[in-house]
């Protein structure tokens, strides 16, 4: 999905995302019921969650905790006192008739995260943090339902939920992915969600508007809802920016609506517009006193928290000497990067490990969707590795070949090079007698080289290579045959 | 004049998803005006410079540990319900843009 250029050279976009992420917690918000993914209908429900008579909602200290964390992390004020506030909404799998959410005085405003767009690092600026429970599911389709009206399930029902507001400070589609690839790294590293977006725990809206450049005032916004995957943001944000280009080119005015993106067709479809727009009658819920955290509670958590992504990544640049480039990507999940400070500290060689890790490693675990820390490879393994090809005593090609194994099976590298009988030759003898052969066999080549034909150099190599199976050591060869080439 | 017009009332009726006809629209009107010159009579009271208190209760919101007990019995959670298939609880079906 790439920018309309004519688009963007007439217009400004403007975008401001909201992100409703799942925090990971044992038990719901309000209610002591597990939270679970994948069981069958309502095996995961308390009365609360139901919304019997007389019950009342008790928050978790966790959720709490992690709300707090996550205001650090994305450097926003963190209010002692918040409010727990009714949005007042009827919809069959919401069976209070209203969402427990904070409006006017959220837990955490003012933040912001830096990503990495086209032009740089730039700073974008969050609007508000604030804590609410999720919903229940309604489920309409009809291989479930056989047609015959919706069925509810409440698993879901109080899960509780960070909402993440953003200032409207995006400018692409591809600056929109960027922070939320951004904002799910934090929030990883903060350990306050899995933030998984197959599972619905990390879900996005869109706030989409369009004014011709230098223009100060904000063209009429669109909300795109339904966004489940990065891919999808791109391409509704992309969608919905030439809808409304259009809009705007025949002279008309945009339309301020909620619409609902449908992956199947790539559109977006109008939910409502601004005349029936939502009034939910927010007023502080009288259940729940408001939230005070003590001080101290807060600096606690402000000391506890981890080493963010950003510090992370310039330290590495510092500490280990990684160009920018290896260093963010090392430092895009908390595992991959403590894994990488394992080896590196290891081997003693970190540009060579983070090597390895980014071109060999990471191929490998792309190629199985999963992350270092669910392989068996351990960073001494890979250190030791990483060594035995620095020394020489293995061959690049030889210790790539392990790599697979190393990552599915563990083991020590060391071990499985003699029993594989992968140790590089750089021995006298063999290579001698190997570079004598291709010589022999290859007199033309020979002659090129003598001739000044400096590259051929590169064929002979290959050829005294692939005699002794890719375990010569290239550095040995190269020598060998400048040595026999000049008598 | 009257604190509340019946467009007002016609709109939280339909929020609420209450059908008025004209007569209970009428009373409605009148004893939701009632209510509210009752209430009006709070904004008689100087209240410069006092904290706006959604609780009378000095009470710190309780937390309570992380830590999930056990569900409630599927077959107990949708015991009530008038429409049921295996533990989902089934409604009417629900139909796009029936929301707004």
């Amino acid at each position: 999905m790439s920018a309309s250029p004519p688009v963007h050279a007439k217009y400004e976009v403007v975008i401001g995302l909201e992100v409703h992420v799942h925090l990971a917690t044992d038990s719901k918000l309000f209610s002591p019921a597990p939270v679970r993914y994948g069981d069958a209908p309502n095996h995961d429900v308390h009365p609360i969650c139901l919304a019997l008579p007389g019950v009342l909602p008790v928050l978790n200290a966790r959720a709490v905790e992690f709300a707090v964390r996550a205001g650090m992390a994305t450097h926003c004020t963190v209010h002692p006192r918040s409010v727990f506030a009714r949005k007042n909404y009827f919809y069959p799998d919401l069976p209070k008739g209203y969402q427990i959410s904070q409006y006017e005085e959220p837990i955490c405003t003012a933040g912001w995260l830096e990503i990495e767009a086209d032009g740089g690092a730039r700073r974008i600026g969050i609007t508000r943090i604030h804590m609410e429970e999720d919903a229940g599911k309604s489920i309409h389709d009809d291989a479930v339902t056989h047609g015959e009206g919706t069925h509810v399930d409440l698993n879901r029902a109080g899960v509780p939920l960070l909402e993440i507001v953003s200032e409207p400070d995006l400018r692409s589609p591809a600056e929109a992915a960027a922070y939320l690839r951004t904002l799910r790294c934090v929030l990883r590293y903060i350990e306050v969600s899995e933030a998984d977006m197959e599972k619905g725990q990390f879900r996005c809206d869109a706030n989409v508007s369009l004014r011709l450049h230098g223009e100060a005032a904000l063209g009429t916004r669109n909300e795109i809802k339904n966004l489940n995957s990065f891919r999808f943001v791109e391409q509704a944000i992309e969608t919905e920016i030439v809808r409304q280009a259009r809009i705007l080119d025949e002279g008309g005015t945009v339309q301020q609506a909620t619409r609902l993106f449908e992956p199947a067709t790539g559109r977006t479809k109008v939910m409502r517009t601004k005349e029936n727009a939502d009034d939910y009658r927010y007023f502080p819920d009288p259940d729940l006193v408001p939230l005070v955290i003590d001080p101290a509670e807060i600096e606690r958590i402000r000391i506890a928290l981890p080493e963010l992504p950003d510090r992370k990544r310039v330290r590495f640049e510092a500490e280990y000497g990684l160009p920018a480039y290896d260093a963010r990507l090392l430092t895009a999940d908390r595992a991959l990067a403590d894994f990488f400070e394992d080896a590196a500290r290891a081997n003693g060689t970190p540009k060579s490990v983070a090597n390895w890790i980014l071109r060999d490693v990471m191929q490998h675990l792309k190629e199985r969707d999963t992350d270092v820390s669910s392989t068996r490879l351990a960073p001494e393994a890979l250190a030791a590795l990483v060594r035995l090809v620095d020394e020489g005593k293995v061959t690049a090609k030889s210790a790539r070949e392990l790599v697979p194994e190393l990552i599915e099976k563990g083991g020590d590298p060391a071990a499985l090079v003699r029993e594989r009988g992968l140790e590089a030759v750089s021995d006298g003898g063999a290579l001698e007698a190997a570079a004598a052969e291709v010589l022999a066999a290859n007199p033309g080549a020979a002659g090129r080289f003598r001739a000044g034909e400096d590259k051929i150099l590169n064929f002979l190599m290959g050829q005294v290579m692939k005699k002794t199976g890719g375990k010569a050591s290239p550095a040995a060869v190269r020598d060998i045959l400048a040595r026999r080439l000049r008598e | 004049m009257s604190r509340i017009t019946r467009e007002e009332v016609a709109r939280i009726a339909s929020l609420a998803r209450l059908s008025l006809d004209d007569d209970e629209s009428q009373r409605t009107t009148t004893q939701i005006g009632a209510i509210l010159d009752y209430v009006a009579q709070l904004a008689e009271v100087d209240t410069t410079g006092i904290e706006p208190t959604a609780h009378a209760v000095p009470l710190r919101t309780p937390l309570r540990a992380d830590r999930a007990q056990p569900a409630m019995p599927p077959e107990l959670a949708v015991a009530n319900a008038p429409q049921r298939e295996g533990t989902a609880f089934v409604v009417p079906l629900v139909l796009d843009g029936e929301e707004s």
